[in-house]
């Protein structure tokens, strides 16, 4: 059985920064990843990223995620890719289907003494007559084929769901050449940034704001898509029909956290809608109710990409602490300053639902 | 607020927010207008400035604010703004015509010298107008900058143009 003293689960923008802050104070890390790339949803970020620009505000997701990874490398980080978390067990070990360099598996047993789980979030469906149609696809997969496959998922497209992931698919999916015939959104205003739906709209793109997806009509694949208008009680409207000629319908209704892996470790969890749904418990070092998981990024609560790398930075600080790399002291140096940003970013409108479920989680984590 | 309906501001609602220079200003040449109005922790447009003309603070969730009497509107911080949100107007361009810049992340670039045409806010096109400068260095990060000229009382309404059609579109 082979000892690793930290396994993060998940190569993403939190587990990254997870792994390097531990690395960097000393711990022996590895990282596994599923996917053939590590960088998690970064790597189809291809706009510039708010926050502050003291860490990397007006710098590209993309961009991110070599820098990132870049470090990673230099720390001494161990990355294991094509290869999936198959199992985790209560004395912490990790069973990983590892992909070898002949592409061959191989199932690898690892003790470890920390792990974290970063496992990320997948999109919620909408569903509605005709959504198995070839062409209903999330707005996340569709970023995934554009920005990083470089191939349109189709020529006119209708988005569902106006907050940040839809209104910034629907600018990718135009700069990437698609035609976006409009953004539906079922509450009475737009859900994202006032400043990415201008975009949209000074590119002609309308949003039919208390409008919600009827059906999906075509006989191979989506040809006609309708929606309608919804009353107070979000119910359709009859007679307010509107029909649309597209060939893809992408859907931007939110997503939840992949929380399996801490459920099946008894790691507590709570049922919060601002974050995702169901979210595992954690408190101030991002530890869960089970000691030495850790859980880090959006499988804690849907928020951004900066907010996982700060809840990184964090889990990994507190495993350098446990595991005697730095001192008390300078832990909790390290880990004011984390908090002092992350509660930054969860300032203003947009972030006061999220800063006060997280700060529901911390309480709960008490009980 | 208008903007969570709509999704584009009108100028009057800048206006009522202190938010757009004065015509004093405008008289005095190219200067920035940045349309950003809701909290949002971000600040590379007050970093981006040379001049130390755009003030955000802290918390960085703070509405930047534009001092007009520092701002020269040369245009750098229309580049930073992830949002897109920053342009630079100049009403002094000549008698009849003025010009604005806004960041323009589309291909193809509009060429030098070509006429385009000019929308505003809605993406509505209401006017033509002449391409004076495309700029797309290094340190946009690919955001490139272009500058049109347009008809003087179109100005507070234009906000870029319509895409172009692809040489290689089928």
């Amino acid at each position: 059985m082979i000892k690793k003293e930290v396994v993060v689960i998940g190569g993403g923008p939190s587990g990254l920064s997870a792994a390097v802050e531990a690395a960097k104070k000393g711990a022996e890390v590895l990282v596994v990843d599923e996917n053939l790339r590590a960088g998690g949803q970064l790597f189809k970020q291809i706009h510039k990223f708010f926050g502050s620009s003291a860490h990397q505000a007006g710098v590209r997701g993309i961009d991110i995620a070599s820098e990132l990874l870049e470090e990673a490398r230099e720390c001494g980080v161990e990355v294991w890719l094509n290869s999936a978390v198959v199992g985790l067990f209560k004395e912490k070990k990790v069973t990983i289907k590892k992909t070898l360099a002949d592409n061959s598996e191989k199932l690898e047993i690892i003790q470890a003494k920390k792990i974290v789980i970063a496992a990320g979030a997948s999109e919620n469906a909408v569903r509605f007559k005709g959504w198995t149609l070839p062409g209903v696809i999330g707005a996340g997969a569709a970023q995934t084929m554009i920005n990083v496959n470089r191939v349109l998922p189709g020529k006119r497209i209708l988005m569902i769901g106006s907050g940040n992931v839809g209104l910034i698919v629907s600018y990718q999916l135009l700069q990437a050449g698609a035609e976006v015939v409009g953004v539906v959104e079922a509450a009475p205003q737009i859900g994202g940034y006032g400043v990415h739906a201008a975009k949209i709209r000074r590119a002609g793109i309308p949003i039919y704001t208390s409008h919600t997806i009827l059906e999906a009509k075509g006989v191979k694949g989506v040809e006609e898509a309708v929606i309608c208008e919804v009353n107070d009680k979000w119910q359709p409207i009859k007679g307010t029909e509107k029909v649309f000629k597209v060939d893809t319908i992408t859907i931007a209704a939110g997503l939840k956290p992949l929380i399996e892996l801490a459920m099946m470790h008894d790691c507590k969890c709570s049922f919060i809608p601002q974050l995702g749904g169901w979210v595992p418990l954690h408190d101030e070092n991002m530890e869960s109710t089970n000691p030495g998981i850790y859980l880090v990024g959006d499988v804690t609560g849907v928020e951004e990409a900066n907010t996982a790398l700060e809840e990184g930075r964090l889990a990994g600080t507190a495993i350098a602490e446990a595991l005697k790399y730095i001192s008390l002291e300078d832990a909790g140096k390290l880990k004011k300053e984390i908090w002092h940003r992350l509660n930054e970013l969860r300032m203003g409108p947009f972030g006061e639902a999220r800063m006060l479920a997280k700060n529901n989680i911390l309480t709960a984590c008490k009980i | 607020m208008a903007l969570r309906k709509t999704g584009y501001l009108t100028k009057e609602e800048l206006m009522n927010l202190n938010l757009y220079p004065s015509e004093k200003r405008f008289k005095k040449g190219p200067v920035a207008i940045i349309e950003c109005i809701e909290e949002i922790p971000c600040n590379p447009c007050e970093v981006a400035c040379k001049f130390k003309a755009i003030k955000i603070g802290k918390p960085i969730t703070n509405i930047p604010i534009l001092d007009e009497s520092l701002c020269i509107g040369c245009g750098l911080c229309i580049a930073k703004c992830p949002g897109l949100a920053i342009f630079t107007i100049d009403k002094t361009y000549s008698d009849e015509e003025g010009l604005i810049s806004f960041p323009y992340e589309y291909l193809p670039l509009p060429i030098t010298d070509s006429i385009v045409e000019a929308v505003n806010r809605e993406g509505k096109v209401v006017s033509s107008g002449k391409v004076i400068k495309v700029l797309n260095i290094k340190s946009f990060d690919r955001t490139p900058v272009v500058t049109i000229a347009i008809p003087k009382e179109k100005l507070d309404e234009v906000r870029g143009i319509k895409r172009l059609k692809s040489k290689d579109s089928k």
